[in-house]
């Protein structure tokens, strides 16, 4: 078939008119291959792009096997190790990391080769042909290629089917959940916070909104106006009782103040009488 | 106040619903959920108020699909549940809506991927072994970034490695309801019981 191929090559050229130069189908370690290596069976032009697409040794044993149509289970090791060999070569120059695991596939096929060149042992019923071991594992290698191509068949989410959507109508209002709460809680919850608050309570220091020292002018003068022959005024008269609970404090503390600094004086007649005020004499 | 005062027990009735209803409420369930709704989601959710059996339910959905016969969308069951998909005929011309093309993966990733799927549980040493190559952390990672696989455990030898599996994702995303409806793998040739002598 190859031999076909390059005459049929050399028959165009020769109908055309110019004489082209021969270019080189490939460049391998600088030395340029101008007729296809015979041992190939796909254009040495392509080989990158198929060497890349090899899913690994296996993939590329089996891609030899089937390309020459031998039979997987009677894998004659001689020609097939020469081919894969031919292979290496050219993957040892294009993906160095890649040979690595090529090579020792081609160690395992010099390895069978090997055995099987070695003298017949004479109890041949137990002997394993070393080449079962890799012939089950090139099925079990073909038998993952299918599934994969065959998940690849399957239709696929984004490619082959597209989902049907809906969105929710105009006006839809999301489910709230409303909490139960029991009377209970309530008022545990009340408790709670009155503790914490009491725990908390700050004293607040105000500015007395009545002040003492103007009530003591206000006392004094009040004591001033009585009359000189009744000087006293009642110690009760001296209250506001519509200033509430803190006027009589302020004015009650004027008092204190006014007695401390001796300007007034208080005189209780009997136990229990009433206290009378007047200036101090 | 530490006293606990038991509430009372309120008593929800479940209520009746009719099959239009129910065949209207479930059909926009499905188009309305971000993914495939299963039956028991559907009565753990929309349906929870009303008493139903599977068979009334399942009903239902039979008639929907039959309603959407000779349409642009269809129902199909998938792993997770139900989901209205683009008819497949439709494929085709649909395609030109959407600009990014479908993600293609790779050979190496497919065989990953088909090995998980056919021999699950596998830890990553097994596919490497039927593979013969290394299988590259970014596969596994691409897998996992999209939950087609998860670990579901580890394999109790040396290294202790994790055992991966396929997931409901997995099935939805190939539009399958279980593993079982996976392409049925090759059969292994039995080597024939003495092969050939070898040509040397």
């Amino acid at each position: 078939m190859m031999i076909d191929n390059i005459l049929s090559d050399s028959q165009r050229s020769e109908q055309g008119e110019m004489q082209q130069q021969v270019l080189p189908l490939a460049l391998i370690r600088g030395k340029a291959f101008i007729e296809k290596p015979q041992d190939l069976f796909i254009p040495p032009d392509a080989l990158e792009v198929i060497l890349e697409s090899f899913e690994g040794p296996l993939d590329l044993l089996l891609y030899l096997i089937r390309k020459q149509k031998f039979d997987i289970l009677d894998l004659p090791i001689a020609p097939i190790t020469k081919q894969y060999m031919e292979y290496v070569e050219l993957m040892k120059n294009i993906k160095l990391e890649l040979a690595a695991e090529y090579l020792v596939m081609a160690a395992i096929l010099a390895e069978i080769k090997s055995r099987l060149l070695l003298p017949k042992q004479v109890i041949e019923d137990e002997e394993i042909d070393p080449r079962a071991e890799l012939v089950r594992r090139l099925q079990e290698y073909e038998i993952t290629k299918h599934a994969a191509a065959e998940l690849d068949k399957l239709p696929r989410l984004e490619r082959d089917v597209h989902l049907a959507d809906a969105t929710l109508g105009k006006g839809f209002q999301f489910r709230t959940i409303d909490a139960e709460v029991g009377l209970d809680e309530l008022l545990n919850a009340l408790q709670d916070v009155m503790k914490r608050n009491n725990a908390l309570a700050h004293h607040h220091i105000q500015k007395e909104v009545l002040s003492t020292r103007e009530r003591m002018a206000f006392v004094l003068n009040q004591l001033k106006q009585a009359p000189k022959n009744e000087p006293f005024i009642e110690f009760s008269q001296l209250f506001q009782i519509k200033e509430g609970k803190q006027g009589v404090v302020v004015t009650f503390l004027a008092i204190l103040e006014l007695l401390k600094e001796s300007l007034i004086e208080c005189i209780q007649s009997k136990v229990y009488g009433q206290i009378q005020v007047k200036l101090k004499s | 106040m530490s006293e606990i005062i038991t509430k009372p027990k309120i008593k929800v009735y479940k209520q009746a619903i009719d099959d239009e209803k129910l065949k209207c409420l479930i059909e926009a369930a499905i188009f309305v959920n971000n993914g495939p709704l299963s039956i028991k989601e559907m009565k753990q959710t929309i349906l929870m108020h009303y008493h139903l059996t599977n068979k009334r339910i399942i009903g239902q959905l039979d008639k929907l699909s039959e309603d959407y016969q000779n349409r642009g969308i269809e129902l199909v069951k998938v792993a997770s549940g139900y989901r209205f998909q683009a008819a497949s005929l439709l494929n085709e011309d649909l395609a030109h809506l959407f600009k990014e093309k479908a993600p293609r993966y790779s050979g190496a990733l497919l065989e990953t991927l088909s090995l998980i799927a056919y021999k699950q549980p596998i830890t990553r040493g097994e596919i490497e072994e039927i593979r013969g190559v290394a299988v590259s952390s970014n596969i596994i990672k691409t897998l996992m970034e999209r939950n087609w696989i998860k670990t579901v455990g580890h394999k109790e030898v040396p290294g202790r490695p994790a055992l991966y599996a396929t997931t409901n994702d997995f099935l939805d995303y190939f539009s399958l309801k279980s593993l079982k409806e996976l392409p049925i793998a090759l059969e292994i040739e039995k080597p024939s019981t003495s092969m050939t002598t070898p040509s040397v």
